[in-house]
């Protein structure tokens, strides 16, 4: 979590304990957007005067959770297979987006300072590439001096989306790396040390020097940690924000997965932050209706009015596009009117 | 496993608390009763935690067997478990928590009834108090902010210059990347938490040996060596071991602070500055975001750890009946 948005998120909390109704949406899942939901349900509450209970207990916990009928909605950054969605009756989209950078602390480097490719961010962490003056990392940084030094490779010891996105791209660029690690919220590390949360990972970096670590960019902008460039899919190498993140966006083919299910990782495009993804909602199609109609009302609400609230947070708001096919699903699938 | 226990079982059999009479009135009657549904509480209690852990372990212990003990395979990807990294690091990391923290806390626990000046006997002992009520959420971040960062810097750096390349030494004290974390700072994080626990029992022992003992042995002439070695020690011997036991329960078991500085890697290593795990951590780094058989694997992972403290403590109660009798 956000340490900006922790003060927030603690009154958030106080205030839908005390307020706690039977009028109140539950949802529980993903930590990544916790300080999102967050502010978003604090406006609605001063609209609507409707709370929210969310519970950020991992994205493991909010798919258990929303399968075993405990909340209205259950929140996760990886999104769940079409025949997973289909067996447990469940409705998925997503509800807003972020990106991940690498994080590094390189004496000399600044944010940007560095260039790395999806290749070598792989031989990196596969224990291929030791030294950060190997001839791949210098090859990509001429003018820039590398120190002769054993890189400190970092990662996420909790289960996380955040790392399920990161060794999907990784998995996407390195054929190695897809066979022998793969994608998952938690894999079986080569080499490195692990951080528990982002707190961790960016301690470790910030204190290590020639560590290299990944964290979501908005967490990274707010800590002030050097990162460095991602040659996305083009061989582009665009600076990571709000524009990469929705080109990203923009040129994925969402209808691609059933749930919107796909991973905005290394897409096309000359603008693209090559790690992309969005984080995702899941709603049970045999649950109580009208506490379904009321956990989708919030989020059409979100969709409609909440972008500003994301956009301060560093979070992307979906595209208009994507919302639209978004509210199309629910009126087939939920019969949810507007 | 605390002092208080043992002194009662020892008595009890010794007969001294036998003027146990037939309750009489009512409230007698409710009172045994009362105590006695306390105490079968907690049989009770054990048997729930052991049964749901292994019911909950079981698809892993049934699909990997014995090789769940022993593989070193942790791949949610392939769904292969292994917990012998995480068993090998509970062990490695309570093994040097104890070598570390019981010569310290009887240091202090001596220092503090035999040696001290009066006026600093209060301070330093509130001071080991209060050590032992920090939340070990705080041990941890304290360990992540301010102490990896200095083991990296003067112990991890300078020794891996010095012993690179070197065989045996080389293997065990080398640190391909200096971070600071790892198995090594880990058992200090655990000897710094235990050593209060052990240091305040120690010392309230020392505290209650019978002056007269100690007066004697300085009157025919013992220097305080001597007494320490040869009176207050095997006086004290057995609520020492109880001490030290508690302080290794701990150090099997403790979670948040580990987490934070050992590194979190589930690979085994020779090398004592690499990171590791152990299974508390394991547990804790894991378990929100663990399903199917990976949520099994891990509740096995916990299955485990109260088998090997349950062997531990069975261990400790041969050890202070074997003390006892001398």
């Amino acid at each position: 979590m956000k340490p900006m948005n922790f003060l927030a998120a603690a009154g958030f909390l106080a205030a839908s304990a005390i307020s706690a109704s039977a009028a109140d949406i539950t949802g529980a899942g993903a930590t990544f957007p916790f300080p999102l939901y967050a502010k978003w349900a604090e406006a609605y509450k001063a609209s609507a005067n409707i709370g929210l209970n969310y519970q950020s207990i991992g994205s493991g916990g909010g798919i258990r959770q929303i399968k075993a009928k405990t909340v209205d909605f259950g929140a996760s950054d990886m999104p769940l297979k079409g025949d997973e969605l289909k067996t447990d009756g469940l409705i998925q989209f997503p509800s807003a987006m972020g990106g991940i950078v690498p994080a590094i602390n390189v004496q000399g480097v600044g944010a940007g300072g560095l260039k790395l490719t999806g290749a070598v961010l792989a031989d990196i962490y596969l224990g291929k590439i030791t030294k950060w003056n190997d001839k791949a990392i210098a090859g990509l940084n001429s003018g820039v001096t590398l120190p002769d030094a054993a890189i400190n490779v970092v990662y996420r010891s909790d289960g996380s989306g955040t790392s399920f996105v990161w060794t999907d791209y990784l998995s996407r660029v390195s054929d190695e790396w897809k066979s022998k690690i793969g994608a998952n919220t938690s894999v079986s590390w080569p080499v490195g040390v692990g951080g528990k949360g982002n707190e961790g990972v960016s301690a470790s970096v910030k204190q290590v020097p020639n560590s290299i670590g990944y964290v979501e960019y908005a967490y990274a902008k707010q800590n002030k940690l050097a990162f460095a460039l991602v040659a996305n899919k083009d061989g582009k190498y665009p600076a990571p924000e709000n524009k990469a993140f929705q080109a990203a966006a923009a040129n994925a083919d969402w209808n691609a997965a059933p749930g919107f299910g796909i991973i905005l990782n290394n897409q096309p495009g000359d603008e693209a932050w090559p790690i992309t993804s969005a984080t995702f909602i899941l709603i049970r199609k045999d649950g109580d209706a009208a506490k379904n109609q009321a956990a989708l009302k919030f989020f059409d609400w979100a969709y409609s009015n909440g972008d500003k609230i994301a956009t301060d947070l560093d979070y992307v708001p979906l595209p208009t596009n994507v919302k639209a096919a978004i509210r199309q699903t629910w009126g087939q699938e939920l019969k949810f009117t507007h | 496993m605390s002092a208080a226990p043992l002194a009662m079982t020892e008595a009890t059999e010794s007969g001294q608390l036998s003027r146990r009479t037939k309750p009489s009135t009512t409230s007698d009657r409710l009172f045994e009763y009362a105590s006695r549904g306390s105490a079968l509480i907690v049989l009770v209690l054990l048997a729930g935690i052991m049964l749901s852990m292994v019911i909950g372990g079981w698809p892993a212990f049934r699909q990997f067997g014995v090789g769940f003990l022993t593989s070193s395979v942790w791949d949610t990807q392939s769904d292969q478990y292994g917990a012998w990294p995480a068993i090998a690091g509970t062990l490695t990391t309570a093994a040097i928590a104890m070598i570390v923290g019981i010569p310290l806390s009887l240091g202090i626990a001596i220092f503090l009834t035999q040696l001290a000046p009066a006026w600093m006997k209060r301070p330093v002992s509130t001071a080991v108090e209060l050590l032992a009520a920090v939340p070990s959420i705080i041990y941890g971040m304290w360990g992540l902010f301010v102490f990896v960062p200095l083991v990296g810097a003067y112990v991890q750096t300078p020794v891996s210059k010095i012993v690179e390349g070197l065989p045996l030494v080389g293997t065990i004290l080398y640190a391909r990347a200096p971070s600071g974390l790892g198995v090594l700072t880990a058992g200090l994080i655990l000897a710094f938490m235990i050593t209060p626990f052990i240091a305040s029992i120690t010392r309230d022992m020392l505290d209650q040996i019978p002056s007269v003992l100690r007066e004697s042995a300085y009157g025919v002439g013992c220097t305080t060596w001597e007494v320490v070695r040869h009176v207050l020690l095997p006086q004290a011997g057995v609520s020492i071991i109880g001490a030290t036991m508690l302080g290794l329960g701990r150090a099997l078991g403790e979670t948040m602070a580990v987490t934070f500085v050992i590194g979190n890697a589930n690979r085994l290593s020779a090398s004592v500055f690499d990171p590791g795990s152990t299974i508390a951590s394991r547990v804790a780094n894991e378990f929100n975001e663990a399903l199917g058989m990976q949520l099994s694997a891990l509740i096995a992972l916990g299955c485990i750890l109260f088998f090997v403290t349950f062997v531990v403590l069975c261990c400790a109660r041969l050890l202070v009946a074997r003390v006892g009798k001398i």
